[in-house]
């Protein structure tokens, strides 16, 4: 048991270190979604010409090919110097490891360069009005014609398709197979063309993050079908499986500053000593603590096992909660001043709301531990 | 960064868990409970193991391991429930190597780490083996010292855990652990840490014992762990036991590796598992349903441990502030 980074982990964070501090992010544009998203794009051009935009990708595809702990390492480190994830977050994380287990070598030609230096951003079409947690009930179809497939339906929660330039897409072409996640097929769908049309979706925040994308006739030539027609549903395991975990970490990272920014607001007006306010902040120090903790320890097992451990399903879970706790003290303690259009925690307090429903309701999270790592058995 | 036991404390565990199971049965468990008498074959066979000094020196007659080994034991016994006087006496043990001043460890330690004696550890209005201990180690407050108290009047106390004995205590004389301060609370920590370890077994235990009843146990036509409601409080009994395990490994490692964590981990530690303890055995109880209240099952043995260990800790709450006067020197 070793709680500290090895040689090779420090060498690696001393490194990122210094190139963030002599290439600092600087300070986002306030209020204006398109100057914060430009902002972004042009830091991962940045992170892209220095080396470090996609530290766990393979080095001949432009990476490092950082271990886990590194790639933790990167994100902790990104969030505690104050810079913004990479705008091309989701080609990154998802459509470039997905590219690189499925796709053929001209695909990944093709792809993976503009994926690094976010000349072309990703997003992401699997969920549907009707296939959220349920992914396999989608039922966007795609019909061969001739060497195209013409795809029609509709997507939801398309975080980013406003500035995608490509959506890995998971479509339905044979609606006649036995079973719902058979007769599936994933698609690379270039997002500029008259059959797509992208609706930005108004959140609880007042901001638009994500998008509905209505699809009447897009077409995607047989070249950018991704492993093999029928196969949809194994790529799209590959996309979901894919290591997210360095992502808790800047997440976990970002959550402690605002507790700490949070302690700081309940010192300046003498709250530290009343007891009820000290018994909460005590509790969210702690499951932060817990949550960082079980993070290494998931990496540790995924690093040892090549699979995440029991602990590794509930970080998702505890992040989310925590983070609601958080901004609801935070409106406790601040009161209106919490609860003001355009204030700080006003908005953390509706964004977190999302937390427990993104990438996996909380609900669905505790199924999924309940009867993959619990074994217990499924209501028939 | 390796967070997880290395191939030999594995070792340990499993050899631990094995011997466990056949030598600290539930029918054991249940006669030590019944008669008010620790099982005496069971605590010389961890005394011929060398058990009780796993964190001594080997140069006062222990095995020379660390906190972690310690750890690593003590989970097992609480996943065990087994009625002996191994945490007092392996704790105080481990408090005192670590700690404590040349003469203490010179007096104490080879007759703790046999087992010749045994030690009392908590408080004066609790504390967990104090009659007919040879020395006590007191944590009067949650970062205050550790004493170490000798010729103490102490009298049973009937706990509601009947497999551990407890006692409250008077008079004796006391002296700080080591040469006071830092030390002193350094060997409260440890202590602390301890008793959080064996949490994460009493923990792991009830979860373990749920889950086989909940696919048991038949209603409706089906097993009662298909339905939702149960499912997400077993879910909820994995959360709780993992958050106290990433904190007491935390705060194990820590003890040995860097000290200067270990105020924090032991803090975090002590917090999670007197709650999560609490609440895993309390949701055992209530997944096993009407049987689950009832003396002949054994899930109360784990929830009446977990409530005297959160007890022995101090309770969370206390902890909590001491994480928020930390966390606020630091923000």
């Amino acid at each position: 048991m070793d709680l500290t980074f090895n040689a090779d982990e420090v060498a690696f964070r001393d490194e990122l270190r210094a190139w963030l501090a002599a290439n600092p992010a600087g300070t986002p544009p306030h209020g204006d979604e398109d100057a914060h998203y430009g902002w972004r794009r042009d830091w991962q051009r940045r992170l892209a010409d220095g080396g470090w935009a996609a530290v766990h990708w393979p080095a001949e595809h432009g990476g490092r090919g950082a271990t886990l702990t590194q790639s933790a390492i990167f994100y902790e480190e990104l969030a505690a110097a104050g810079a913004p994830l990479p705008a091309n977050v989701l080609g990154l994380l998802l459509a470039g490891p997905t590219i690189m287990t499925w796709g053929t070598p001209e695909q990944q030609e093709r792809h993976l360069v503009p994926i690094l230096t976010a000349e072309e951003i990703w997003c992401q079409g699997f969920s549907e009005p009707d296939a959220g947690s349920d992914l396999a009930a989608l039922k966007t179809r795609a019909v061969k014609d001739g060497d195209e497939w013409v795809l029609t339906g509709q997507k939801v929660w398309t975080s980013m398709a406003q500035y995608a330039k490509w959506c890995m897409l998971v479509a339905r072409t044979d609606p006649d197979a036995p079973k719902k996640h058979q007769g599936l097929t994933y698609f690379l769908m270039d997002m500029e063309q008259d059959g797509v049309e992208v609706v930005p979706l108004k959140q609880i925040t007042g901001e638009s993050e994500f998008n509905e994308l209505f699809l009447d006739g897009a077409r995607v030539p047989d070249e950018n079908v991704l492993g093999g027609v029928g196969n949809g549903w194994k790529v799209a395991l590959t996309t979901l499986m894919n290591e997210r975990s360095g992502l808790a970490f800047f997440l976990q990272v970002r959550m402690r500053q605002l507790l700490d920014q949070l302690i700081g607001e309940a010192a300046e007006r003498g709250l530290l000593d009343d007891p009820v306010v000290a018994d909460k902040l005590g509790e969210l120090h702690l499951r932060c603590e817990v949550l960082r903790l079980t993070a290494y320890r998931d990496l540790t097992a995924i690093e040892t096992y090549g699979q995440p451990g029991p602990e590794g399903s509930l970080t998702k879970w505890m992040w989310s909660e925590t983070n609601q706790q958080l901004t609801q003290l935070a409106a406790d303690i601040l009161g209106p001043e919490a609860l003001t259009n355009g204030a700080p925690w006003a908005f953390e307090l509706l964004r977190a709301r999302g937390n427990s429903i993104e990438g996996g309701t909380t609900e669905v999270l505790k199924n999924i531990v309940a009867e993959r790592v619990l074994g217990l058995p499924r209501l028939k | 960064m390796h967070f997880d036991l290395t191939e030999d404390q594995k070792e340990i565990k499993r050899v631990a868990r094995e011997l466990l199971a056949a030598r600290s049965s539930w029918a054991r468990v249940r006669e030590a409970a019944e008669t008010g008498a620790y099982d005496p074959a069971l605590w010389d066979e961890l005394r011929e193991l060398g058990w009780p000094g796993i964190a001594v020196s080997e140069e006062h007659g222990g095995q020379g391991l660390g906190a972690v080994e310690l750890a690593v034991l003590l989970e097992e016994l609480g996943y065990a429930c087994a009625a002996t006087p191994f945490l007092s006496t392996a704790a105080a043990a481990a408090a005192i190597q670590a700690c404590g001043s040349d003469e203490q460890r010179t007096r104490w330690l080879p007759a703790l780490a046999s087992g010749e004696a045994t030690a009392g550890i908590g408080t004066r209005a609790l504390c967990a083996d104090g009659v007919g201990a040879d020395v006590l180690v007191l944590l009067e407050r949650p970062s205050g010292e550790a004493m170490l108290v000798t010729g103490a009047e102490t009298a049973p106390l009937e706990a509601i855990d009947p497999t551990r004995r407890y006692a409250t205590v008077s008079g004796g004389d006391g002296e700080p652990l080591g040469g006071g301060g830092a030390e002193a609370v350094a060997a409260a920590d440890r202590v602390r840490a301890a008793i959080a370890a064996e949490v994460v077994g009493v923990a792991q235990r009830a979860l373990e014992m749920t889950l086989a009843y909940v696919k048991e146990r038949r209603q409706f036509g089906v097993p009662v762990g298909s339905f939702q409601a149960v499912q997400n409080r077993c879910a909820q009994m994995l959360l709780d036991t993992e958050s106290a395990r990433s904190t007491a490994y935390f705060a194990a490692w820590a003890a040995d590796a860097a000290p200067e964590r270990l105020q924090e981990a032991a803090a975090l530690a002590a917090a999670a598992a007197a709650d999560g303890g609490r609440s895993v055995t309390a949701s055992a109880i209530q997944a096993h349903g009407g049987i689950g209240f009832t003396w002949e099952a054994d899930v109360h043995w784990l929830y009446k441990r977990a409530q005297l260990d959160a007890a022995l800790l101090g309770g969370a709450r206390q902890h909590r502030a001491r994480l928020a006067s930390l966390a606020a020197a630091r923000a």
